[in-house]
């Protein structure tokens, strides 16, 4: 029997180009659609080889990142994953549903954001006159709000997991396709980023300053990572105490109406009214 | 109060970086994350291993604070009994050699 040829779609995220292969017309179409709008045509900087299983529901199952030799382990009910960051490559053994290969996109970006001292972030993140700004916080905290409240002039980049990389003088925020309650993807595009905001709902709208090790604290329990690996959480604490000392971060009080907006508008203007610069499309 | 000679060490499996003044501290086993005040900072940074604890008090802590010598010690005590509780330092009534990660 002679094997189907392997398909490419390639998906690039943050700036980095990955190549998804499988012998599935029907997964290729489902991955174009999915991240239409971060399909690229760069040359990949790594490469994951598909192996569909049976379709079945996505798993509730805790997921497991461990080191096995040089290679990654990335395990959960639905999907099974091993990628070698020395060579790029890596293979996945999972349902053929979007959601599943979201969390396999996810972790890979997560472990090769760690390495280059940038992170994942459970926020929403949106550009406003060029400058990009995150909001983070639990479940609940306001993170989609947020984003439905955001003026027609605001962008997208995500309302679920910001996407951080360091440039050279601070930090980048960049879209992602991976989306939360409001189920539509971020703009492929980036911005350097002018703050971080922990959302916390209430009776009208203040920002407060947040000490240096609060906010430390706070964004360590907002990162994305899985991996079992104490070199690198040591590496993800330094990047979040560099990030830290880089971006004003603050607790944003909100009450859910537009006019949010205006309070960080009005903090733009303060902190990052001279430093405009255009998005960045990738 | 112990009469114990008492010598502290970092572990290994910590993370530390003093940021805007404060000396924040976390344990890269378990993810747990602590904030050290300026005395136990002070604390933190000479367990060498090599230095009893009665004389980092002694000689650093009680010179560059305003503080009771005995309420010093008592207090240094308990912050490295806490801290050792929680695997960021390491404690020996003998000296320690340096933990290689």
């Amino acid at each position: 029997m002679i094997a189907a040829p392997q398909k490419v779609a390639c998906v690039e995220i943050g700036g980095i180009p990955i190549a998804l292969s499988t012998d599935d017309e029907r997964f290729l179409d489902l991955v174009s659609q999915r991240y239409d709008g971060f399909l690229s045509s760069s040359h990949p900087q790594f490469e994951l080889e598909f192996d569909l299983t049976s379709t079945g529901p996505v798993s509730d199952d805790d997921v497991r990142v461990r080191r096995e030799g040089d290679a990654w382990l990335i395990k959960r009910g639905d999907f099974q994953a091993r990628w070698d960051p020395r060579t790029g490559r890596g293979s996945v053994r999972q349902n053929a549903n979007p959601y599943s290969l979201d969390s396999v996109l996810r972790i890979l970006h997560s472990l090769i954001l760690a390495q280059r001292g940038g992170f994942l972030l459970h926020a929403a993140s949106a550009i406003c006159d060029g400058r990009a700004y995150l909001f983070s916080g639990v479940s609940g905290a306001g993170k989609t709000t947020m984003t439905r409240l955001a003026p027609p002039d605001i962008t997208l980049l995500t309302d679920e997991i910001s996407y951080l990389r360091p440039n050279a003088e601070s930090y980048s925020a960049f879209g992602t396709p991976f989306a939360g309650e409001l189920a539509k993807a971020g703009e492929n595009c980036s911005a350097p980023v002018s703050a971080l905001f922990f959302l916390e709902q209430g009776p009208e709208n203040r920002i407060d300053e947040l000490p240096s090790s609060e906010a430390v604290r706070r964004l360590m329990r907002n990162i994305l990572f899985f991996a079992e690996d104490r070199a690198l959480v040591e590496k993800l604490f330094t990047t979040a105490c560099n990030f830290v000392s880089r971006v004003p971060i603050r607790r944003l009080t909100f009450y859910p109406d537009a006019r949010v907006w205006d309070e960080v508008r009005s903090f733009a203007r303060n902190f990052a009214g001279n430093l405009q610069e255009m998005p960045e499309h990738v | 109060m112990s009469d114990t000679c008492i010598y502290i060490a970092r572990s290994s499996a910590i993370a530390a970086r003093a940021l805007a003044g404060e000396m924040m501290v976390m344990n890269s086993a378990d993810s747990t994350f602590f904030t050290l005040n300026e005395v136990a900072t002070v604390i933190f940074q000479a367990a060498d291993g090599h230095t009893p604890l009665r004389e980092i008090v002694r000689d650093q802590v009680c010179e560059q604070f305003d503080i009771d010598p005995e309420q010093a010690q008592a207090d240094a005590e308990e912050f490295v009994a806490e801290l050792s509780g929680h695997g960021i330092l390491l404690v020996s009534s003998q000296p320690l050699a340096p933990e290689t990660p």
